[in-house]
């Protein structure tokens, strides 16, 4: 924590010192870095920060602000961004329907945008943009590979449930496209429950034979804790939003054998990702949550296109953006027509670590080169 | 739809519904006897489950965490009554929103800044977890259990200690007039700081156990805060039985609300459709349950001030 903001500071002043050079590049963050659910914010910060650091380069300055969660606030910060610091590229947001306040104005008006986390289907589809692009997944990515992956294991009657919310929908209908049979319920919960009592009778009521939920958030951690002392037996799966190394430290040992898909996993086996991991470990003095892996991708991936080309050359920089020309953290990645990933999805299991805490462990590829399904609506 | 899970269901309705009635009474006391609305209540929710939470993981001992909980709820409840509350009394009810809400912000960022934005780690001690059989061959978890038997232990030892002792006469004469029993020299000031402290420390300790089954974290109060006014305005503002009532009513309403309308729905519509009318409706069912009864009954069921 001190490391980082000694150097933002070095970053800041070197840059007041430097303002007269036309080379220098500016990015503007927008990201969670207070209230709930501000975990996520602050590792895709350290991820980015972390892969900047790494690079050695001392000609890109980053502006860090907290949008606490709020539309509104993100939309004003994008602005002031844009239009008193001159930003070249905008990145940061965690939320989709915060990208979905800021994202098409700031697009339209000529800026780079590089999604580290949010990936709402229009943006994929009728609403794409050539200067957006998105390093982290469509949101439906993570909930289709474990239908895939749950019918591939041979479980016939699962049961679904996510809060009843747009991403909460989506979740369910993205999974059962991939699925592609018939599932025993679909349980909706309020946004924010925080009693799952109900629901779990319901669950055992039912003659399902796996579980598969999307509960982002505090809402996976009380989930999970009663799920455990209900002394229902049945395997359960979801999607690591309710899985990251923070999350299941908070639910305990009420975590331990749920498989969840990833786009990453810090024990993932590639050059890139062992100095990652390492990096962020040395830096932070923690494991770093796929959310900490996106970051530092969007940044590798800003810093590759910036070999060959400066922003405001805007053709070439995203004629290099789309190469993605980059070591990426989760093995290959290649971007699609609609400039979002074309990527393997992984599952990771939580077991007990060695130090008797839960931990997730890489167990297998749930799909290999899943793409969206909106990229034939994208026209660019 | 069998009878077990009805009767599962049932118990999961009280359930909520005793820990409801834990916030609910301390805002209606307070309401009652001060004529203040306190929207920080949720703040002592949170203090409750923090403190128990830090303090059980350093102790190892869930029953030391409880208790300190419930004594920090206290303290910081007293510490507050004292700074601020103190001056909002004849302050008009929108200033004493503001100024709790303000406490609100205060108090999450503060907890924030602390104990960092990831969710801390409490869970139920191992002699509490597990479940029991009940007749029907309904499986009931222990701890859920004991949570609805703390509930009725302190809505039993609340009706006494307002019944009969001395400080409850108090709180009753306060209840209905006072300018009066101020006037009959009874030291107003400690008593409003001894109901405010009551009022946090039932609310930290429905904090701290219902914290134990779902997750500690910054926010955790608001949502039961906005759940526990519906109460008090259902049963009556400044009762205590009607708090007990309605938290019972929206505990059990809102729990079967959740599991049967999406079936209801679902008996004439195709079942996606059905969960999610029948989800949206439920979210609703308790608001319109208050509407209904303040139809009828403007002050709701047991108003204190007739």
């Amino acid at each position: 924590m001190k490391m980082i903001s000694r150097f933002g500071l070095g970053l800041l002043l070197s840059s007041s010192v430097l303002t007269a050079q036309a080379e220098d590049v500016k990015i503007g963050m927008i990201t969670t870095l207070s209230g709930g659910g501000s975990h996520l914010g602050v590792d895709v910060r350290d991820g980015f920060m972390l892969a900047l650091e790494q690079s050695g380069r001392d000609d890109v300055e980053v502006l860090i602000q907290d949008d606490a969660r709020r539309p509104d606030l993100a939309r004003s910060l994008s602005n002031e961004f844009i239009q008193r610091d001159d930003v070249d590229i905008l990145t940061g947001i965690i939320w989709s329907n915060l990208a979905m306040a800021v994202v098409p104005s700031v697009t339209r008006q000529g800026t780079f945008y590089l999604s580290p986390n949010a990936g709402p289907s229009d943006l994929a589809g009728r609403m794409c943009h050539e200067n957006y692009f998105n390093v982290a997944y469509q949101n439906d990515n993570l909930h289709g590979a474990m239908g895939a992956y749950m019918r591939e294991e041979g479980y016939e009657r699962p049961i679904i449930m996510a809060p009843n919310y747009p991403a909460g929908t989506d979740a369910l209908a993205g999974f059962k496209h991939l699925y592609e049979g018939e599932v025993v319920g679909e349980l909706y919960t309020q946004m924010g429950q925080t009693d799952y009592a109900a629901e779990i009778a319901q669950i055992r009521d039912s003659d399902a034979d796996s579980l598969f939920f999307f509960l982002p958030g505090g809402m996976g951690i009380s989930f999970m804790k009663q799920w455990e002392s209900s002394g229902v037996d049945m395997p359960i799966f979801g999607a690591a939003f309710s899985f990251d190394e923070i999350l299941i430290k908070a639910v305990g040992s009420a975590a331990i054998g749920a498989r969840n898909t990833s786009l990453w996993a810090y024990d993932l086996e590639n050059e890139a990702n062992a100095s990652f991991v390492e990096g962020f470990q040395a830096a932070y003095d923690r494991l770093p949550t796929l959310y900490a892996a996106q970051g530092y991708d969007t940044a590798n991936l800003i810093l590759s296109a910036l070999e060959t080309a400066h922003p405001d050359d805007k053709d070439a920089f995203r004629e290099a953006l789309r190469a993605a020309d980059f070591d990426s953290v989760r093995g290959e990645f290649r971007f699609g027509p609609n400039q979002h990933p074309i990527q393997d999805i992984y599952v990771r299991e939580v077991v007990e670590g060695d130090d008797g805490e839960p931990t997730n462990r890489l167990i297998g590829v749930a799909i290999e080169d899943i793409q969206d399904v909106y990229y034939e609506q994208c026209e660019m | 739809m069998s009878v077990t899970l009805l009767i599962e269901q049932l118990l999961n309705g009280v359930q909520l519904g005793t820990m409801l009635f834990l916030m609910a009474s301390g805002l209606t006391l307070v309401f009652g006897v001060m004529g203040l609305i306190n929207l920080a209540h949720g703040s002592f929710y949170m203090v409750g489950a923090y403190a128990t939470a830090a303090v059980t993981a350093s102790t190892g001992s869930f029953l030391i965490g409880l208790a300190a909980g419930m004594t920090a709820a206290a303290l910081v409840g007293a510490l507050v009554e004292l700074i601020v509350i103190r001056r909002l009394y004849h302050r008009p009810h929108l200033d004493q929103v503001l100024a709790t809400f303000a406490l609100i912000l205060i108090f999450s960022e503060g907890t924030r800044w602390i104990f960092g934005s990831s969710p801390l780690w409490l869970s139920p001690p191992s002699w509490l977890t597990g479940f029991v059989t009940l007749p029907g061959d309904t499986r009931y978890p222990v701890y859920r259990l004991v949570l609805i038997g703390v509930g009725v232990a302190i809505a039993i030892a609340l009706y006494l200690l307002i019944s009969r002792t001395r400080l409850g006469m108090r709180i009753r004469a306060g209840e209905s007039d006072r300018e009066m029993i101020g006037a009959l020299g009874v030291n107003i000031a400690k008593l409003y700081t001894v109901v405010f402290a009551l009022g946090a420390a039932l609310a930290g300790l429905a904090g701290a156990l219902v914290g134990a089954l779902q997750s500690v974290q910054v926010g955790m109060g608001e949502p039961v805060l906005i759940l526990a006014f519906v109460v008090i305005v259902i049963g009556g503002i400044g009762s205590i039985k009607g708090a007990l009532l309605g938290a019972l009513l929206v505990g059990v309403v809102d729990t079967l609300g959740r599991v049967y309308l999406p079936l209801f729905f679902q008996t004439f519509m195709p079942p996606s459709e059905a969960t999610g009318v029948g989800s949206s409706l439920a979210a609703m069912l308790i608001y319109i349950l208050m509407a209904v009864i303040l139809a009828f009954k403007p002050k709701g069921l047991f108003a204190a001030n007739d």
